[in-house]
């Protein structure tokens, strides 16, 4: 790309927000109720964290890394392509980030969770539960149709902010590698959503912010409350 | 004794033909029309591009609204229609669109090719003219000039074949203009894309000139810097003097700007509303601005 100094965010953003709202919108009409089953999803996660289970790690990253690919094939391969041709660059990055998740976390059980009482993991968790329950009323708070909700499980920027939150909450060192990808997506999801002069552009970047200051600041390898 | 409209109308009767003027003055009528230089073909001096615009995915109810944009602008004279493979979903929008109109004959098929290997260009050109359903392609363009090197003899062989009928480059917001001059002396291509507007004139110093002296037609980019143009000014009042112009609207003000420049052969705004096509097409009626209105006008919107 030549003077690539004259390029600004609004070079790149191919498509109206009119487009990219209704594209959510028609999105979660056309895979309606499988909304319900990814919040599900989410819930069962939230009470896997909580209710320290064998094994429930394991299940944890299973079923994120199941979301990701999801999201790969059906939101950025099936549906975003549609609009912004990068999103076949962007689909292969959220697939491999599903199968890191299944082999580093419910293959080699090498995620471990364990939110502990204190105000930092407290907030991970928060962050989460935002993520799963909050972030779909961004769009109905923003004006736009309920459909149009962004919803963990079946669009990107929940689903990356729960991984993140999530992640935060690990101890294991190789949570920064497993951090990338989600962390890379939420600031481009800012960015783009910020050249739409969207309202809501700072959410999924900020909410990135927390979780990583959150992992900045919570040691590695600390002793962990055991599962039952 | 003539008024200073009927002065006017004389000179763009002179410059554009008396066949292209209107049959009436604020009543439907076909727009005013400029031949492109070496060739003599005539094209309204107002087009429609498709960047952002008609990048709507396969939401059938935006497909139809690309649609109506469409018919209306071919309904109001319009023939011009530029796309490119980089717009996203905008060529299979063309292509909707055409179909629904049943492939309008006065189609003027404007895309491009843009792709790093030159060895890919045939194939993406032929992959974009599946999309719009067109027997072939009016232009072809050479997008951003990427690896304009190699594209053009593939371009011009396709011309020879009569796979296309004429060969451009493209470019925009004022980038590479160097190149595209160096393009312009050496290489036998019938139109270039730039950007122009009433505040961006870096093209009237060089490239505009060069491009009537080449006989090279001239299609503007951006003439309203993606809307940025019209909201900037959209709230101070339409001075009142451009109404000898025919122009009731920003929007016709800053179009009969850019194409009242004698080396403009096409601008193409972009737009997803039927009303907003309908006074684009407008622009290109009634008088167009004599030198020193021009003037008037640039040196009225930069004060804004």
């Amino acid at each position: 790309m030549s003077e690539w100094w004259t390029y600004t965010p609004s070079d790149f953003l191919l498509f109206s927000p009119r487009v990219y709202y209704r594209m959510f919108e028609l999105y979660n009409r056309s895979l309606w109720p499988l909304a319900i089953v990814s919040l599900a999803c989410g819930l069962a996660i939230l009470w896997l964290l909580l209710n320290r289970i064998r094994g429930g790690d394991r299940l944890i990253a299973a079923l994120l890394g199941l979301v990701w690919i999801w999201i790969a094939w059906e939101f950025f391969w099936n549906r975003y392509a549609d609009i912004n041709w990068a999103s076949v660059y962007v689909a292969p990055l959220f697939a491999l980030q599903g199968v890191a998740l299944l082999s580093i976390g419910a293959l080699a059980g090498r995620i471990k969770l364990a939110p502990q009482r204190r105000a930092a993991d407290m907030l991970a968790v928060a962050l989460f539960c935002f993520s799963l329950i909050g972030y779909p009323f961004v769009a109905p708070l923003s004006g736009r149709s309920t459909w149009a909700a962004e919803i963990f499980g079946l669009a990107p920027d929940p689903t990356a902010l729960a991984t993140l939150a999530l992640l935060a909450m690990s101890r294991d060192g190789g949570r920064w590698a497993l951090m990338i990808v989600p962390a890379v997506w939420c600031l481009a999801t800012g960015l783009t959503l910020w050249t739409m002069q969207a309202a809501g552009f700072f959410v999924a970047p900020a909410g990135a912010l927390t979780a990583l200051l959150i992992a900045a600041i919570a040691p590695s390898h600390t002793s962990v409350r055991p599962a039952r | 004794m003539q008024t200073r409209r009927q002065i006017l109308q004389g000179i763009v009767a002179a410059t554009l033909g008396g066949a292209a003027l209107p049959k009436a003055w604020g009543q439907d009528a076909s727009p005013l029309t400029r031949a492109i230089p070496a060739i003599g073909e005539r094209l309204p001096l107002v087009g429609l591009g498709s960047w952002i615009t008609f990048n709507v995915g396969n939401d059938r109810e935006l497909q139809d609204d690309c649609a109506a944009v469409m018919a209306a602008f071919f309904e109001s004279g319009g023939r011009m229609i530029d796309s490119s493979p980089m717009y996203g979903s905008s060529q299979p929008t063309i292509g909707y669109g055409l179909k629904k109109l049943r492939y309008p004959r006065t189609l003027f098929s404007a895309d491009k090719v843009w792709i790093s290997n030159p060895a890919s260009g045939p194939e993406q050109i032929e992959r974009s003219r599946r999309y719009w359903g067109v027997s072939r392609f009016d232009l072809v363009q050479v997008h951003n000039l990427l690896s304009w090197e190699r594209h053009l003899p593939t371009l011009f062989k396709m011309k020879a074949d009569g796979k296309l009928r004429y060969v451009g480059i493209t470019t925009s917001e004022g980038r590479r203009h160097r190149d595209v001059l160096r393009i312009m002396a050496s290489q036998p291509i019938d139109f270039v894309q730039v950007t122009y507007n009433v505040l961006d004139r870096e093209v009237e110093a060089r490239i505009l000139p060069l491009g009537m002296e080449r006989g090279i037609g001239v299609i503007v980019n951006r003439p309203f810097r993606q809307g940025e143009l019209i909201d900037a000014v959209q709230r101070r009042p339409l001075p009142k003097w451009i109404a000898e112009t025919g122009a009731s609207s920003w929007a016709q003000f800053l179009l009969k700007f850019i194409i009242s420049h004698p080396a403009v052969t096409c601008a193409i705004p972009a737009t997803t509303r039927v009303d907003h096509v309908r006074e684009n097409l407008a622009a290109a009626s009634g008088v167009l601005p004599d030198e020193p209105l021009r003037r008037r006008m640039a040196e009225y919107v930069r004060q804004l």
